[in-house]
């Protein structure tokens, strides 16, 4: 297949389009929530000054080569994940550099920032960092696999491995979602949404809402940038394949941003309602709710 | 007074089987004193950078004293810090700010230098209430410091027992400006007099078992 | 509490009853028959519930005053058992097996009184004062002002107004 040179400065247009969107997105939101709690909230550039002040400052310690890796991988995850996956489909200029088959590279750059993560905050050798560790690739682990089985039920029903295919199968009208046609895959697959989020009820990792501690306890100035940058891509890019696989993809920037934000909300409003689960209580969770309803997609397709 | 048997030198027999000596204070720390760290190259960046730091001040979540009281309230609906681009950190690694709230006994005194040497350059102090200044309502006790600055070097002092939350949001609006000016230089000031602060430190701290230099 | 007080003066040699409220009583009685007097209370009496054990420093009779104060919680009533030990070299009997929560009021007092109790768990660990060089703070011979002035930097300017030198020059202001 031919390699076209011009795809890298358009894939590099989306990446910086996300960026902002993931920025501005994740303040807007905290700004609902505040707003909801009756206070006026951050500000809603906060996002980016946090990132120019860590940036900036002037000194910063390192724990050995894996501690400074780690934030590359986990932003590595984030990048590869947004660019492999078409973003506007039937657009030219960002159907980023997807190919056949990117779906199971979706599936493998997902799992990988939370990996390089894991490795990094080992190095640093603190014992928050080592808890948070344990907790957060247990749970991970658990809440991947009903997104893996819905993945493969669509790709069974659909018949092919290439997300672009998967979105021009869905085009025509709402009720050729795959929400409509394969609802037990998009239900197994919204339940490990919520979990991958790292909102309540699965937020035991990083305790609050930003980034605190947990893994990063000892990451810090830079790394912590990096970290934060891939805070704002990587739940846009998840959220985009959520939105091409599921809900029909977007044709359009407008239409993009109404999906994102819609799905992102799906997470925050369950986030609000409910209360922390222990790990144990989330692996549970997700093995006897959200496993079965991937099998029985699987198995009707 | 002897220090705890984890910090003392001793062989230790690895997993492996191997034995090895290790002396904790010296191997898991390394011995250089803070060195001075210059602002950025141009002053446009510089000014960049402190406009930054202004409005995105992360406070250390450690109460010190009973002014942590004061702090809590910040974090509600009604005074609401977020707003001012003020988050509390769990981690003096992630944190720009100290906030010394109330009085410090020598105890907390060691714990309080040792997260203060962790954070990373650069950082800033406040000085809450009245204890700080002068030692307040702890004048004569055997156990408290009555002047913070000669064991820390303090930007600003909000003064009261306790203030209200409403000066501590005008105690930050103060900090901004100083930052904003580029006299926010509190961790260079350390640095420079570092033998100064320690001479003080080690004074009224009779049992240090602590790096010279934690960081 | 006068008839816990007669049925106790037969068992032991007790000093008077100070009876504060109708639920508070406070009795001395000497050293060495304070553990069998504690597990009477604990066992016959109900008082199962040590509050508190505390020192008062009396610095003219050279003695220290230990306090034990015992609560009925079923009865809601409290009794203290005073016991007075001599200054030099105070020491007393621990009651750490009777109470496991009398070790950390053990250790408190030998930090801040200096009296020691042999035996029970973690006497010596520091409690709140680390590297502590000087006598026993809480003993009435340790000047707090003076240890303060010496060992920590003052800053100057400092000035202080006794309240009732200043109502008195205010609303006498003829009298010397």
């Amino acid at each position: 297949m031919q390699f076209e040179w011009i795809k890298i400065p358009y894939a590099l247009l989306t990446l910086f389009i996300v960026v902002n969107f993931g920025m501005l997105l994740g303040a807007f939101i905290q700004k609902i929530g505040a707003r909801v709690g009756r206070r006026h909230g951050i500000p809603i550039y906060q996002n980016y000054v946090d990132l120019i002040k860590n940036y900036g400052l002037r000194s910063s310690i390192t724990h050995g080569t894996m501690f400074y890796l780690g934030p590359v991988f986990r932003l590595a995850g984030g990048v590869g994940l947004l660019l492999f996956v078409p973003t506007i489909y039937g657009s030219e200029m960002f159907s980023n550099l997807s190919f056949a088959g990117d779906l199971i590279l979706a599936l493998y750059f997902v799992f990988f920032g939370t990996l390089g993560m894991a490795l990094g905050a080992a190095e640093s050798g603190h014992p928050h960092a080592a808890i948070g560790i344990t907790r957060g690739l247990s749970q991970m682990t658990s809440a991947e696999l009903p997104f893996a089985l819905a993945v493969f039920s669509v790709s069974l029903q659909y018949q092919t491995l290439s997300i672009t295919d998967i979105v021009a199968a869905q085009q025509g009208s709402i009720l050729s979602w795959t929400l409509f046609t394969n609802p037990f895959a998009v239900a197994a697959a919204m339940l490990s949404f919520l979990g991958s989020m790292m909102r309540p009820p699965f937020d035991v990792v990083l305790a609050p809402q930003e980034i605190p501690i947990g893994p990063p306890t000892e990451y810090h100035s830079s790394y912590l940038a990096l970290m934060q940058t891939n805070r704002a891509i990587f739940p846009i890019a998840k959220i985009v394949i959520y939105m091409n696989l599921f809900f029909g993809g977007a044709a359009s920037w407008p239409v993009f941003a109404l999906k994102v934000f819609l799905i992102y909300m799906v997470s925050v409003f369950v986030g609000v309602v409910f209360p922390r689960f222990r790990v144990e209580q989330s692996i549970r969770w997700f093995l006897v709710w959200a496993v079965p309803l991937g099998i029985l997609s699987i198995v009707l397709v | 007074m002897s220090m705890k048997p984890e910090l003392l030198k001793r062989m230790v027999k690895g997993p492996d089987g191997v034995e090895f000596e290790v002396e904790p204070l010296r191997d898991y720390y390394c011995e250089a004193p803070p060195t001075v760290m210059p602002a950025a190259y141009s002053k446009i960046v510089e000014g960049l950078f402190n406009w930054a730091r202004s409005e995105s001040i992360w406070i250390l979540g450690f109460g010190t004293g009973c002014g942590a009281i004061e702090m809590r309230p910040l974090m509600t609906p009604r005074f609401d810090a977020y707003r001012y681009g003020v988050q509390w950190r769990p981690t003096p690694r992630q944190a720009n700010l100290f906030i010394i709230s109330g009085y410090l006994s020598t105890k907390t005194l060691k714990r309080a230098i040792r997260s203060y040497e962790q954070m990373q350059n650069p950082k800033y102090v406040i000085g809450l209430g009245s204890c700080t200044v002068n030692g307040g309502m702890y004048w004569d006790s055997y156990n408290t410091i009555k002047r913070l600055d000669d064991y820390l070097p303090v930007d600003l002092y909000i003064t009261g027992c306790m203030p209200r939350p409403e000066a501590l949001l005008a105690g930050f609006e103060d900090l901004k400006k100083i930052i904003r000016a580029g006299k926010g230089e509190g961790a260079n000031q350390y640095a420079e007099r570092f033998d100064w602060y320690k001479a003080n430190q080690k004074q009224v701290i009779h049992d240090w078992d602590m790096p010279d230099y934690n960081w | 509490m006068r008839e816990i007080y007669d049925r106790l003066k037969h068992l032991f040699p007790l000093g008077e009853l100070t009876e504060q409220r109708p639920d508070l009583a406070f009795v001395t009685l000497p050293a060495e028959f304070l553990r069998s007097a504690l597990l009477h209370l604990r066992d016959q009496e109900g008082f199962t519930h040590l509050v508190l054990l505390t020192a008062v420093d009396w610095l003219e009779d050279g003695q220290f005053q230990l306090t034990y104060l015992l609560s009925n919680r079923t009865q809601a009533r409290d009794i203290g058992l005073r016991v007075m030990i001599p200054r030099d070299a105070a020491t007393m009997e621990g009651i750490h097996d009777v109470w496991p929560t009398a070790a950390t009021y053990q250790r408190e007092l030998r930090e801040m009184f200096g009296i020691d109790f042999p035996g029970s768990p973690g006497v010596n660990d520091d409690f709140i004062l680390e590297g502590w060089h000087d006598i026993p703070p809480y003993r009435r011979d340790f000047d707090t002002k003076k240890y303060a002035e010496e060992n920590f930097s003052q800053r100057p300017g400092r000035a202080t107004t006794d309240p009732a030198q200043h109502m008195k020059e205010q609303l006498y202001p003829g009298e010397a």
